[in-house]
């Protein structure tokens, strides 16, 4: 499904700034794998979602989806294949629009954007229908501007626009980080439910260590620009927090330092 | 008094073309487009000229559209593909076109005195309200569509569109093709209604769109699409009046009109967030107040 093959990333070359983001980086996702990934501050997570997402280029090594190769392809045109949800509640949606005309714009992802109105009549029972599933009552506020509504509520729709199109892959970029607890369970609880409904292939960065063993089929975690640990399904059934946390000091030499990372 | 008031509906009407496209870019795209300047002398220098040269007052006018469109994209090229500051490709293009307007119109002042324009038949005031409403309506429709709301969110949050797939350059590109189209469009008709194109016609136009854009959202809202474009059509026509009104004080000459224009776009965009900032404060305080009212009523207070 997605392959990354040696894939390598450097900030500020040249410059007395110069750090690797990434160094060589293999990573295969099967069809229907759900990845979470943990990793300590600047082990390049992040580098390596806006690699796959296409906001970054790697300077060698290639991205391929499906067997075609996708690394010179801009992000834009990616996205036909991949859905992304932000960390920022504020980043994946567009506030000054209403909730209609967002749903409306994801639903076009892929698609050449036409003189078509965007949120017809037939079209918004299907949003009715699909924003419903979220629970949240956000269905009967198809109207209201998505700068109204509060940051877990724009998580959860941003979840959904970005799964409704059914992409290839699912990225999502410490989706829960910025909501309070009661909050992130719910879009916790919502990403579960859409990812195993549709069988999305996902990449979920998380900095819970409690979810990143709980959620998917596999984890990887990374650590100075590589992955430093690949663990598979039946290993992960036995996973615990100590052993996980015991694991990342014996492969890296140094404790898991995340000012964020939740133990559980 | 009341002619001069009917003169400024029939201005403000023809103007109100020019203030929906300033409401495109400076709105929607959240882009303060100089080329507006520009643009506008171009659209009544390109219809000017080819109406002296016998063409049809309509296909005139409807290049001088088309001659805005390609003001407004090249100004888009600069900034998207040529990676310069928004406010300088408009202000570069603003320049450029002033070379290239008295290259259409070969001298100063081309006067259309006795020729047949759009308005020979039919008078401003007639036909012009059926111009604007069709034009409002069109870009509200335009606005709705799948294109529109790309052109939306790349004013509204780049990135986000950007994961949907729209590439952000060409609505861009697009956005302020099709404003400048729109002022293109207004100068070509305001040249044919006083009877001659100027070099300088376009000089300070950027800033009464933005006026009228301003001063339709002050007085009218702008909750909807709908309505902020309703809002910038009703403020070109406010401001002509309030213009007109302006210059029959006795002691007010006709060039201190700039400087009452800049004063009341600098009213119009400092009122509201001083009144915002202390609307924010007063509520701030307000529930404070409440919050430490409770904790003493339960006696959750601090020692005295």
């Amino acid at each position: 499904m997605l392959r990354i093959s040696h894939v390598s990333k450097l900030f500020h070359a040249g410059s007395p700034d110069e750090k690797i983001a990434l160094t060589d980086i293999n990573l295969h996702l099967n069809s229907g794998d759900f990845i979470t990934v943990i990793g300590s501050n600047g082990a390049g997570k992040s580098t390596l979602m806006n690699m796959i997402s296409g906001v970054l280029k790697p300077d060698i090594g290639n991205i391929l989806i499906d067997g075609n190769d996708i690394t010179n392809l801009p992000e834009h045109k990616r996205s036909r294949w991949i859905g992304r949800v932000f960390q920022d509640p504020m980043a994946g949606t567009a506030p000054h629009m209403t909730i209609e005309e967002n749903l409306a714009m994801a639903y076009s992802r892929g698609q050449n954007r036409g003189l078509h109105i965007g949120v017809s009549s037939k079209r918004r029972t299907l949003f009715k229908e699909q924003l419903s599933r979220l629970g949240i009552g956000l269905e009967d506020r198809l109207r209201a501007k998505v700068g109204t509504l509060s940051g877990g509520e724009r998580q959860a729709l941003s979840l959904l626009m970005a799964t409704f199109t059914k992409p290839q892959i699912l990225l999502l970029d410490e989706h829960t980080a910025a909501l309070d607890p009661a909050r992130a369970e719910l879009v916790t609880r919502l990403t579960q439910n859409i990812v195993s409904e549709l069988n999305l292939t996902t990449l979920m960065v998380t900095h819970n260590m409690e979810q990143a063993i709980r959620l998917g089929n596999r984890l990887i975690m990374m650590d100075g620009g590589k992955i430093i640990l690949d663990v598979n399904e039946s290993v992960k059934a036995d996973l615990t927090m100590e052993h996980l946390l015991g694991e990342f000091e014996r492969i890296s030499g140094h404790k898991l330092a995340d000012d964020r990372v939740v133990l559980g | 008094m009341m002619n001069s008031l009917l003169g400024a509906v029939e201005s403000g009407l023809i103007y109100a073309l020019m203030a929906l496209g300033v409401y495109i870019t400076f709105r929607i795209l959240d882009f303060p487009d100089l080329t507006v300047d520009g643009s506008f002398t171009t659209g009544g220098a390109i219809a000017a000229v080819m109406i002296t040269e016998g063409a049809s007052p309509w296909i005139a006018t409807i290049c001088a559209f088309f001659g805005g469109l390609a003001a407004g994209a090249l100004t888009g090229l600069l900034h998207t593909k040529g990676k310069i500051n928004g406010l300088l490709s408009g202000i570069l293009m603003m320049i450029a076109l002033y070379s290239i307007n008295m290259r259409i119109m070969g001298k100063p002042n081309v006067g259309l005195l006795g020729e047949t324009t759009m308005f020979s038949s039919l008078s401003p005031l007639l036909l012009m309200p059926f111009v604007v409403v069709a034009v409002k309506l069109l870009l509200d429709l335009f606005l709705h569509t799948e294109l529109g709301l790309a052109l939306r969110a790349t004013g509204d949050n780049q990135r986000m569109i950007r994961s949907f797939g729209a590439h952000t350059d060409n609505t861009i590109i697009m956005g302020l093709s099709l404003s400048n189209g729109l002022v293109a469009l207004s100068g070509a008709l305001i040249a044919q209604q006083s009877g001659f194109a100027d070099i300088s016609a376009g000089i300070g136009m950027i800033v009464i769109g933005l006026a009228s854009v301003i001063i339709g959202e002050a007085i009218f809202g702008a909750r909807t699409v709908f309505f902020a474009t309703l809002a910038a059509v009703l403020g070109s026509i406010v401001y002509r009046i309030v213009v007109a009104l302006a210059l029959r004080i006795e002691w007010l000459e006709q060039t201190d009109l700039k400087l009452i224009t800049a004063v009341i776009v600098i009213f119009a965009l400092v009122i509201p967030s001083v009144h915002r900032s202390w609307k924010q404060k007063g509520l701030a305080r307000k529930r404070s107040a409440e919050i430490v009212a409770l904790h003493e009523k339960q006696g959750l207070g601090g020692e005295r």
